[in-house]
C-alpha cells in the first residue's frame, strides 16, 4: 500500500506495518487539517481585524454555548475514531497467533542474543521467513530493553525477570534495522542489529546450513537432569514428589490456595526461581529455589524442554494463552508476570 | 476611549518596590511577592542557561551519525542533565514561581500572598534542591535519563543518582509550598467585587496548577525515596532480582510526572488567555468554558499516565483504558485553542511582541497537541513510543508551549515588573527567529521518529543524518533568538523608556497602579466592579450571541470616546 510519493516513511515489510501506516496517515491528515484550519482563520482574524486606530475598542462578543458544544464534541468524536482505530491495529499486535515459529531473545548490556528453537544461535541479526508468523519470547539478563523492529511498526520492552512476547509476519525478504529503544546505559546506541528476513525455502537453507547448536530442547533437558530436577518431578517428568510437568504448559493448574493458574512462561519461570510463591494443591513447600542458579537463557532453555513434554495425544498448545485467558490468571493471582 | 479607574498612588509618593529599600540584604529576606519573583527569575534564568548549554552539546554530538564529540557515557550525561535542569529547575518552576508570583497577588487586587515568609522559604528551598543537584553533576554528574528507570538507575547506574534525586527531593518541596500559597491566596485575599468569574483567567490556571502541585509533588517525592532505599540497601521494591517491580516504578514515576507536564503548560495557557484578550481588547470568547478547562485539564491530567507504558508490558485492557483518556483530556486544550481563536474574531488585534508569542504559541500548541494523539492512539503508539517523534512532540508543548508563553508574558508585563519597556522592534524580531529555529530544530525530529530513529542514541545510522543537521540548524536560530532577548531585556531595565502605569491601556487590576508596583501594590484596595477584560462598560456595548447576528453590525464595531492612550 505504501505510496513512494510519501515522505518519511520507513520500509514497510511485515502484514502489521501498512495498517499501521494507514493510521498514521490519517492521523497526520486530520492534525494537517487542523493546523492548517487553526493558522488560516488566525492570520486572518490577524489581518481583517488589525487595530487601525489606538482609539477604537471593539463591541464584546458573548459566548455561545452552542458553538462551545461543536467544538467539544466534534473533536471528541474525531478524537474517538482515532481511539478505535487505534486500539483495534494493538488487538492485532498483541493477539499471540497460532503456530507460529518461536524465537527466543535475551538482552544483556548491550547487545542481543537469539536462539531459534531448532537451536541455531545468533547475535544482533535475526534471520526469519517471509510469510510465516514468527513469535519473539523475550527477557533481559540486566535492565529493561526494548527491542523495536521500524520496519515491522513493532517494539516492545524487554524486561528482566519477565516474560514478554511480540510477532510479526514479515511480508518482503530483506534486511531490516533492530533496535534497542529502552535507554539501557553507555552503549544503548550500540545495541542495535538487523532482522534478515529471507524466502522461506531460503529460510530452510539457511537453517540446515547452520549447524544446530544444540537444540533449547536438549540443552534443557540436560538441565533438568543436571540440576536435579527429575529425581522430584520423574525422569521422563511424571512427576513425584513434586507435580508432573508433562503436558503442563499451557494448562490450568489448582494450587493449594484455592486458585487457578495458567501455567504460562512467567508461571514456570516463577515456580523456578520462587517455587514457594505458588505451591500445586496436594504436594508440600519442598522445592528448593533456583534463583541465580540458572541464567535467563538457561531458563528458556528449561521452558522449551517443559514445552515439549506432551502427554500422549495432545496437541501442542497454543503458543500462549489467549487474552482473556491470561487476564483471568492476572486477576487471580495479582502477578503481573504476564503480559503481551 | 475613557480611563480605567486607578488605584495607583498619587505622583508625591512613588516609592516602588524596586527603591523601597537598597542593599543585599533586603533583598535575601524579603517577604514582598514581587522581589521574591526577581529572586526567581534571576535564578530560573540561570538554570535555563545550563539546561540551553546541554541542549547545545547534544545537538552538535548529532550532527554527525558517529560518536564524535563526546564520549556515550559522557553523552548520556548531556542529555540527562538536559531534562532534569530543563524540567525541573527551569519549566516546572518557570512561569508560576515568577510571573504568577508576581501577578497572582497583583491581578485580584492582594497586597501580598497569603503567606509571604512561606513563599521566600519556598524560594531559598528551590536553590538548596538546585545547589545539590548542581553539586551532582560537577562531582560526576549522573546517566540515567531524567526519567530514572529501573533497574538501570538503582543497580546498574554508576553515577550520582542518590544526589540528584536529593536535589529533585528537595525542589518538590519549593512547588508544593508555591500551590500552596497560591490556593490560598486564590480563595482568602481577593479585593472586594473579584468574584471567581470576574478573575482573570491567569488566576484560573494558576489555581489549576497548584492543584497538581499540591496533589502530584508527593508521588515523585515517594517514589525517589523508594529508588534511594533501593539503590542504597538492596531492598526490593523495583529491581525483579530482589523481588520487586520494574513496572511499578514506572507507573509511580509517571503519575506525577504526566501531570507535572501541566504543570507546566497551564500557566502558559493562562498568560495566552490574558494576551489574546488584552491585545485584542476584547473580552475573551467562553470565559467560563476556559477557566473549567483548565480545572478539567488538572483533574484528567492524573488519569492518563498509563500511556506512557503501553509498551512496557502493561496489560491490553489497561492500555486501552490509559489510551481513550489520554484522548479526553485533549478536548479541554482543544476548547482553549478554539476560544482562543474565537476572541480574536472582531477584536481589535495589535502586532505587539507579546501578541506575536502568543499567536505563535496557538500554532504550535495545537501541533504540540494533535501530535500527542498520535502517541494516544495505540496502534502508533508503539512504533512511535521511545523515538524522536516522542522528542518532537513534547518538545512542541514545552518549548513551543510553555517557554514561547513564558517570554511572551514576560515582555507583556516586563513594564510592569521593571518600570521600563522594552524595545519593541528587537522583541518582534527575535519572536520571528524564535519561530522559525523552534520549527526548524523540532519539526525534522518528528519525521525521524517515524523513520525509526530512536531517542538516546549517541550515534545512529548515516541515514538519519540530514533530519539531524536540519535539526542543529534550527538549534542555532533557536539559541540566538533566545539570546537576543536577553540582551535587550538587560539593557531595558537601564536604559529603556520609562513605562507609564497602563502602558497597554488594559483593565486588569495589575495595571491600575504605578510601574513598577510600591511594595503593597495597591494604595487603597481596590473595589471592583468590572468583569475580566472589560474594555469598556456594558452601556456603551451591545452583546450580541452568535456569529453571525453580528452581520450587519459592521459600522457599530468600534467605540471611539474618551483620551487616547498614550
Amino acid at each position: 500500500m505504501q505510496a513512494p510519493w510519501i515522505p518519511f516513511i520507513p520500509p514497510s515489510a511485515s502484514t502489521l506495518s501498512d495498517k499501521v501506516d494507514a493510521l498514521y496517515f490519517y492521523l497526520s491528515g486530520v492534525t494537517l487539517f487542523f493546523a492548517l484550519l487553526i493558522s488560516t482563520v488566525i492570520i486572518f482574524f490577524v489581518i481583517k481585524y488589525r487595530r487601525r486606530s489606538p482609539y477604537e475598542i471593539p463591541r464584546p462578543v458573548a459566548g455561545s454555548h452552542k458553538l462551545e458544544t461543536l467544538w467539544s464534541v466534534i473533536p471528541f468524536l474525531i478524537a474517538m475514531t482515532m481511539f478505535l482505530w487505534g486500539a483495534q491495529v494493538y488487538f492485532q499486535m498483541y493477539r499471540s497467533p497460532e503456530n507460529a515459529v518461536e524465537v527466543y531473545v535475551v538482552g544483556k548490556q548491550w547487545m542481543w542474543k537469539m536462539q531459534h528453537s531448532t537451536g541455531q544461535r545468533e547475535i544482533n541479526t535475526l534471520h526469519v521467513p517471509a510469510g510465516r508468523r514468527v513469535k519473539l519470547i523475550m527477557t533481559s539478563e540486566d535492565v529493561i530493553h526494548d527491542l523495536f523492529l521500524p520496519a515491522f511498526r513493532i517494539k516492545s520492552d524487554v524486561l528482566p525477570g519477565r516474560y514478554t512476547t511480540q510477532w510479526f509476519e514479515a511480508t518482503k525478504p530483506g534486511t531490516y534495522h533492530l533496535f534497542c529503544a529502552e535507554y539501557c546505559g553507555m552503549n544503548h546506541s550500540g545495541m542495535i542489529g538487523s532482522v534478515i528476513v529471507m524466502n522461506p525455502t531460503e529460510f530452510d537453507d539457511w537453517l540446515a546450513g547452520n549447524a544446530a547448536q544444540q537444540s533449547p530442547v536438549v540443552a534443557g533437558q540436560q538441565l533438568y537432569e543436571s540440576l536435579g530436577c527429575a529425581s522430584c518431578h520423574g525422569g521422563k517428568g511424571e512427576g513425584g514428589r513434586g507435580p508432573g510437568i508433562v503436558g503442563l504448559f499451557g494448562k490450568q493448574v489448582q494450587l493449594s490456595n484455592g486458585q487457578t493458574v495458567t501455567a504460562d512462561e512467567g508461571y514456570i519461570r516463577e515456580s523456578i526461581e520462587n517455587p514457594q510463591a505458588k505451591i500445586v494443591t496436594g504436594y508440600s513447600p519442598i522445592m528448593p529455589t533456583f534463583q541465580g542458579q540458572v541464567t535467563p537463557e538457561q531458563l528458556i532453555q528449561i521452558l522449551s524442554f517443559i514445552k515439549s513434554l506432551q502427554a500422549p495425544g495432545q496437541q501442542a498448545p497454543a503458543a500462549a494463552p489467549q487474552p482473556a485467558q491470561r487476564t483471568q490468571a492476572l486477576e487471580q493471582t495479582g502477578n503481573p508476570a504476564v503480559n503481551r | 476611549m475613557r480611563p480605567f479607574e486607578s488605584f495607583e498612588p498619587p505622583a508625591a509618593a512613588r516609592v516602588n518596590y524596586l527603591n523601597a529599600q537598597y542593599g543585599i540584604k533586603s533583598w535575601l529576606l524579603t517577604k514582598d511577592h514581587k522581589r521574591i519573583a526577581l529572586l526567581y527569575l534571576g535564578s530560573i534564568s540561570l538554570f535555563f542557561l545550563i539546561g540551553g548549554l546541554y541542549a547545545m552539546f547534544i545537538r552538535l554530538e548529532l550532527l554527525t551519525p558517529q560518536g564524535d564529540l563526546l564520549s556515550s557515557a559522557t553523552y548520556n550525561k548531556v542529555f540527562t542533565q538536559h531534562g532534569i535542569i530543563m524540567v525541573f529547575f527551569f519549566l516546572i518552576p518557570s512561569i508560576p514561581a515568577t510571573l504568577g508570583n508576581f501577578l497572582v497577588p497583583m491581578m485580584i487586587g492582594a497586597k501580598d500572598l497569603a503567606f509571604p515568609r512561606i513563599n521566600l522559604l519556598s524560594w531559598y528551598i528551590y536553590l538548596l534542591g538546585g545547589i545539590v543537584t548542581i553539586y551532582a553533576l560537577l562531582a560526576g554528574g549522573v546517566d540515567t535519563g531524567w526519567t530514572f528507570y529501573v533497574p538501570y538507575s538503582t543497580t546498574f547506574s554508576n553515577t550520582y543518582v542518590i544526589a540528584t534525586g536529593l536535589g529533585i527531593f528537595i525542589n518538590g518541596f519549593s512547588s508544593i509550598l508555591t500551590g500552596l500559597n497560591f490556593i490560598v491566596t486564590i480563595h482568602t485575599m481577593r479585593a472586594p467585587g473579584m468574584t471567581w468569574f470576574r478573575m482573570p483567567l491567569f488566576i484560573w490556571s494558576h489555581y489549576a496548577t497548584s492543584l497538581i502541585m499540591i496533589l502530584g509533588t508527593p508521588v515523585i517525592a515517594i517514589t525517589i525515596l523508594l529508588l534511594a532505599f533501593e539503590r542504597l540497601a538492596q531492598v526490593g521494591i523495583f529491581n525483579p532480582a530482589l523481588g520487586g517491580d520494574p513496572i511499578l516504578f514506572q507507573h509511580l514515576f509517571w503519575f506525577y510526572s504526566h501531570p507535572a507536564v501541566y504543570i507546566m503548560v497551564l500557566p502558559g495557557m493562562g498568560i495566552i488567555s490574558e494576551i489574546i484578550a488584552n491585545f485584542s481588547r476584547k473580552n475573551i470568547f467562553g470565559y467560563s468554558f476556559v477557566a473549567f478547562s483548565s480545572l478539567a485539564i488538572a483533574v484528567f491530567g492524573f488519569l492518563v499516565w498509563g500511556h506512557h507504558l503501553f509498551v512496557a508490558g502493561q496489560s491490553v485492557y489497561a492500555g486501552m483504558i490509559f489510551s481513550f483518556l489520554s484522548f479526553a483530556v485533549a478536548i479541554p486544550s482543544a476548547i482553549k485553542v478554539f476560544n482562543w481563536t474565537a476572541t480574536l474574531y472582531k477584536g481589535s488585534i495589535s502586532y505587539d511582541t507579546p501578541m506575536l508569542y502568543a499567536l505563535g504559541f496557538i500554532g504550535l500548541f495545537t501541533v504540540g497537541g494533535m501530535t500527542g494523539l498520535f502517541l494516544a492512539s495505540l496502534g502508533t503508539n508503539v512504533h512511535l513510543s521511545d523515538t524522536y517523534f516522542v522528542v518532537g512532540h513534547f518538545h512542541y508543548i514545552m518549548v513551543g508551549g510553555t517557554l514561547l508563553a513564558y517570554l511572551g508574558g514576560l515582555h507583556y508585563w516586563w513594564p510592569k515588573i521593571t518600570g521600563r519597556m522594552y524595545p519593541e522592534g528587537w522583541g518582534r524580531f527575535s519572536a520571528l527567529v524564535v519561530f522559525i529555529g523552534f520549527n526548524l530544530t523540532f519539526l525534522p525530529q518528528m519525521a525521524v521518529g517515524y523513520m525509526g530513529m530512536p531517542r538516546r542514541y549517541h550515534a545512529y545510522l548515516p541515514e538519519f543524518q540530514v533530519f539531524n543537521v536540519l535539526s542543529t540548524a534550527g538549534a542555532s536560530i533557536l539559541g540566538v533568538g533566545l539570546l537576543i532577548p536577553l540582551v535587550y531585556l538587560l539593557w531595558s531595565m537601564r536604559y529603556g523608556k520609562r513605562a507609564e502605569p497602563n502602558p497597554w491601556h488594559l483593565p486588569g487590576l495589575e495595571w491600575r497602579t504605578v510601574s513598577p508596583p510600591p511594595t503593597e501594590n495597591f494604595v487603597v484596595t481596590p473595589v471592583v466592579t468590572w468583569e475580566a477584560y472589560e474594555f469598556a462598560p456594558p452601556e456603551e456595548t451591545e452583546v450580541v450571541g452568535k456569529f453571525k447576528e453580528r452581520e450587519g453590525l459592521e459600522d457599530a464595531d468600534v467605540v471611539i470616546g474618551g483620551h487616547p492612550p498614550k
